[in-house]
């Protein structure tokens, strides 16, 4: 502690940095009944380190490319010491990564945290989840094997039928007409730079997005402390909420090596994209909702062919997630009704596809 | 940070605690990096792609003789015929999956299990194998036989 | 090939019948014969579409050739005694007709020097040629097996001798119980054939190696292979176990019994893919149809199977341990690679059982299962190296959790005295 005391005073010396962090030294976290939701976003940019550490292990080994990557991966399992614990490792914290990023946003949809002035927050948090659902698909691919292999098939199918621009975007996708090493490479290269650099521009947004407009409080705690001023209750960011979040990365550390040592993450069979797709591929679960709801649209829909309407529902339904904010003052009271009932729907019906999904082998 | 006035019994609850935390950050820190550092070091036994394996050292085959290496999942059988040429080729029997050997006598690879026969460009020529073995590619690289799979053209 | 154009050139005519008449190949340019014979009914229809396939109209042949007459005349004309007609060639005379040419070695020389000329030679030996001897005529000849006038060369994968088709050739006449009748020889060969492992590998598998009815019977000499001799037929292919056969004790207990060799336990038709249960006290036994259970033969045969359970079992348990450490994550592909060596002693074994002596198997398995041995425990090692790796996972989970109640208590710590606002 008095090293770090002393570094502080040898910077002091030189930059003024306590201005520079003195909002954050001063930040304060509300205390409410709700307050254990707001460790989700640190929970979530925790993971994305840990994916950046170990993807940038992973990069020390892997080699790109249909005749290399799946024995690079095996290589990394096997021979390389740890492999298989980092390899591990970044399967399983992208997966909780994605479900802490969806929880983080659904509760700051329930929690209301998206209301005026924080809209470019929300939306600036959209993208990121976006970025993050593309590093899942793009990384999915990577070891080259069978599932992941069939499973990127399907999915750049699947983008191909959006009307007018699918073919140019599947084809943009798949560096070709089909799915071959030429689109390993592209997607190692969306992986590990075009997702990476634009990520850490948004995360920069949202942060001091977040840091300016100071956190939220949900409109019953709001309208309580409003009338009850004596009963607002804070804590100080550094070091009583950060302590606490301290916790709950520990917490997400343990479980990260437990899963690793106890379920590693399977290897595969290596791809051969001449032989048939074999028999229940599907996706990762992120994507289980819209896979199921397309496997389960009828042919036809009026005039549009299903899984174009399919298409063509999701991709509105996302686009009128990202502008929930500027429903919410519409109409009143009416419009934060039909902003929470369609987030109680959304995530209802993600739910329920999901497990759909999975138990309808 | 500090409380009013620091009792000792305050003061080494105090001592205590920043010392498990201290000695459990230092502890789980150790433990993250310890298999991190040894990622690091590359394993002893380079791995050249699954393409690709060192199948001898050159010396190591007089005319006439073979050697059984791994190539992959699956054995590969390097030979020098008699004109002193490295050949390799897979070792895997196509009738049973049994492991062919090289017989200089007949200057032909015969398998064991049956009696089949293939000749050095691996076409199968006699007994119940029913498709050729397939043929490597061998380069010598400074004192290493390099085996790799026929690259498509 | 063109036919019918019945244009100017008489004078050709003499010249076209005395080349015919030696059976000299020229470019026949006439063929009236086909403008009659092809717009009429069977049996005596013969279409320019059906000529054109047959390897003798390839090769420059005409109807007149084997026919006689006269292709160039128009009509009834054509078919003049004067120009040597003799119409349809008599059942009985059709192997001799087909010889004239085809056993003539110089003749063929022109067309295919590489051709054999003693197919009548072998028909005359085989069961139909005597039996069309003594004046059976409902016995094969050449045109019932490759056809007529539209006769295909037998490496045509179309032609009706070609290997990929001959058993259902065969089958036509030996199948057919009705024309089968009185001859007293089964009618099931096709049906068991179809159900064999031979059928498959040809069929399945594509293997043209394997053996169809010609193979073991022959085909112009064709004769089921003497009881004495099943077992040199089978050894044409299967050299090792006929080789340990003839030097077991089972060769001249067949033997003195008239036995059939190797039919009396694979039977000779319907061959299946031979299993351990054959030694076995099951449905499938052999050795049970003629040992008495319990007596020192029946014994070896008990423990015999017994090992090659053993070492089965062996090599499934070591690839199931090896693949449980492999799907953990540890790296076990040199003894999975070995698992082959034991494989490979596995099929030798079965080999050596043709030798009927228990000490050769039992070599066998003996070095089959000390491999799977090494690789059982190259995957036990593998496991507890997952199980180290388990350890060290508890320990830094030990150290998180030190960390875990240290940060609780230094928050309280910090809070006790509400230091937090």
């Amino acid at each position: 502690m008095r090293l770090l005391a002393r570094t502080g005073e040898w910077l002091g010396e030189r930059f003024h940095w306590e201005e520079l962090i003195g909002p954050l030294a001063k930040k304060t976290v509300p205390v409410h009944r709700l307050t254990p939701w707001y460790f989700l976003g640190g929970i979530t940019l925790f993971l994305f380190g840990i994916q950046v550490c170990t993807g940038i292990l992973l990069l020390l080994y892997y080699r790109p490319g249909a005749n290399e990557a799946f024995e690079s991966v095996q290589y990394i399992m096997t021979r390389v010491q740890f492999g298989w614990l980092v390899r591990s490792i970044h399967s399983w914290a992208a997966n909780l990564m994605i479900l802490t990023a969806f929880a983080h946003m659904f509760s700051v949809l329930f929690l209301q945290a998206y209301r005026k002035p924080r809209e470019l927050t929300w939306i600036s948090g959209m993208a990121l989840l976006f970025l993050a659902m593309g590093f899942g698909f793009s990384g999915y691919l990577l070891p080259w094997n069978t599932l992941a292999f069939f499973a990127t098939k399907v999915g750049t199918e699947i983008t191909g039928q959006v009307p007018v621009v699918g073919h140019g975007m599947m084809v943009f996708l798949r560096g070709g007409e089909d799915v071959t090493t030429a689109t390993l490479t592209r997607f190692f290269g969306f992986h590990v730079a075009v997702l990476p650099g634009l990520t850490v521009l948004f995360i920069l947004v949202h942060l001091a997005l977040v840091q300016y407009f100071g956190m939220s409080l949900p409109p019953g705690v709001e309208a309580r402390w409003k009338t009850n001023p004596g009963e607002a209750r804070a804590m100080k960011f550094f070091p009583n909420f950060f302590l606490r979040e301290l916790m709950a990365w520990y917490i997400a550390l343990g479980a990260l090596g437990a899963l690793a040592a106890i379920w590693p993450w399977e290897l595969g069979t290596k791809a051969d994209p001449f032989a048939p797709a074999p028999a229940g591929i599907r996706p990762e679960w992120y994507f289980m909702f819209m896979f199921q709801t397309l496997k389960k649209i009828p042919a036809k829909l009026w005039f549009l062919d299903g899984e174009v309407a399919g298409i063509l529902v999701f991709g509105a339904a996302g686009g009128l997630w990202l502008l929930l904010p500027f429903f919410d003052s519409m109409a009143g009271g009416r419009g934060r009704r039909w902003v929470l009932g369609a987030g109680i729907f959304g995530l209802g019906y993600m739910l329920a596809m999901t497990v759909y999904g999975y138990l309808a082998k | 940070m500090g409380a009013t006035e620091p009792s000792n019994p305050s003061r080494r609850r105090r001592r205590f605690v920043e010392a498990l935390l201290g000695g459990g950050l230092f502890a789980s820190f150790a433990s993250f990096v310890y298999p991190v550092l040894r990622y690091l070091i590359p394993p002893p036994l380079a791995d050249l792609g699954g393409d690709e394996v060192v199948a001898a050292k050159t010396g190591e085959l007089r005319a006439g003789t073979s050697k059984v290496f791994r190539f992959g999942s699956r054995p590969g059988l390097l030979l020098m015929t008699a004109e002193g040429e490295y050949r390799a080729l897979s070792a895997v029997c196509t009738h049973l999956s049994c492991t062919v050997q090289y017989r200089g006598d007949l200057h032909q690879i015969w398998c064991a299990c049956h009696n089949g026969l293939y000749d050095l460009n691996g076409r199968n020529v006699s007994g119940p194998p029913p498709r050729p073995l397939e043929v490597f590619q061998v380069h010598v690289r400074g004192d290493e036989v390099v085996v790799s799979r026929k690259r498509e053209a | 090939m063109d036919t019918l154009q019945n244009k100017g050139g008489r004078f050709a005519l003499p010249a076209a019948l005395a080349i015919l008449l030696w059976a000299v190949p020229a470019r026949s340019q006439q063929n009236t014969c086909l403008d009659c014979h092809g717009a009429m009914d069977p049996p005596l229809q013969v279409t320019a579409e059906q000529f054109a396939r047959d390897i003798h109209s390839q090769k420059g042949l005409s109807c007149a050739s084997c026919h006689g007459g006269d292709p160039t005349e128009a009509g009834p004309d054509a078919m003049s005694k004067k120009a040597g007609f003799r119409g349809k060639v008599e059942r009985g005379q059709v192997p001799e007709f087909c010889g004239r040419c085809h056993s003539d070695a110089a003749f063929m020389r022109q067309y295919n020097p590489s051709l054999r000329t003693d197919q009548l030679a072998q028909y005359k030996t085989s069961v139909h040629g005597m039996r069309r001897a003594q004046g059976d005529q409902k016995v094969a000849v050449c045109t019932d097996c490759h056809g007529v006038h539209d006769l295909r060369p037998a490496s045509d994968t179309r032609s009706k001798v070609n290997p990929l088709n001959i058993a259902e050739t065969c089958s036509r006449c030996h199948a057919n119980g009705e024309y089968m009748k009185g001859y007293n020889i089964p009618t099931d060969q096709f049906a068991n054939y179809r159900a064999s492992v031979h059928y498959e590998a040809m069929t399945v598998r594509g293997d043209l190696s394997a053996p169809t009815c010609t193979t073991c019977h022959g085909n112009h000499g064709a004769a089921p292979p003497g009881v004495a001799s099943v077992k040199n037929v089978c050894s044409t292919c299967h050299a090792f176990q006929s080789q340990m056969f003839e030097k077991s004790s089972h060769k001249a207990a067949f033997e003195s019994r008239g036995l059939p060799g190797c039919v009396v336990c694979h039977s000779n038709h319907g061959v299946k893919h031979p299993s351990d249960a054959m030694l076995s006290t099951g449905p499938q036994a052999v050795c049970a149809r003629c040992h008495t259970p319990g007596d020192r033969c029946d014994r070896a045969t008990a423990s015999i199977h017994a090992d090659l359970l053993r070492l089965q079992g062996a090599i499934r348990d070591a690839d199931a341990v090896l693949a449980v450490a492999e799907s953990s994550g540890m790296e076990v592909s040199e003894a999975r690679l070995n698992q082959d060596q034991a494989r490979d002693a596995l099929t030798k074994a079965r080999v050596t059982i043709h030798s009927f002596r228990r000490e050769l198997v039992d070599q066998d398995l003996q070095a089959g299962l000390k491999v799977t041995a090494v690789n059982l425990q190259a995957g036990e090692g593998a496991l507890r190296e997952r199980n180290y790796r388990r350890l060290g996972l508890a320990v830094s989970v030990i150290a998180i959790l030190i960390v875990l109640f240290g940060l609780r208590a230094y928050i309280r710590l910090l809070e006790q005295n509400g230091t937090s606002t």
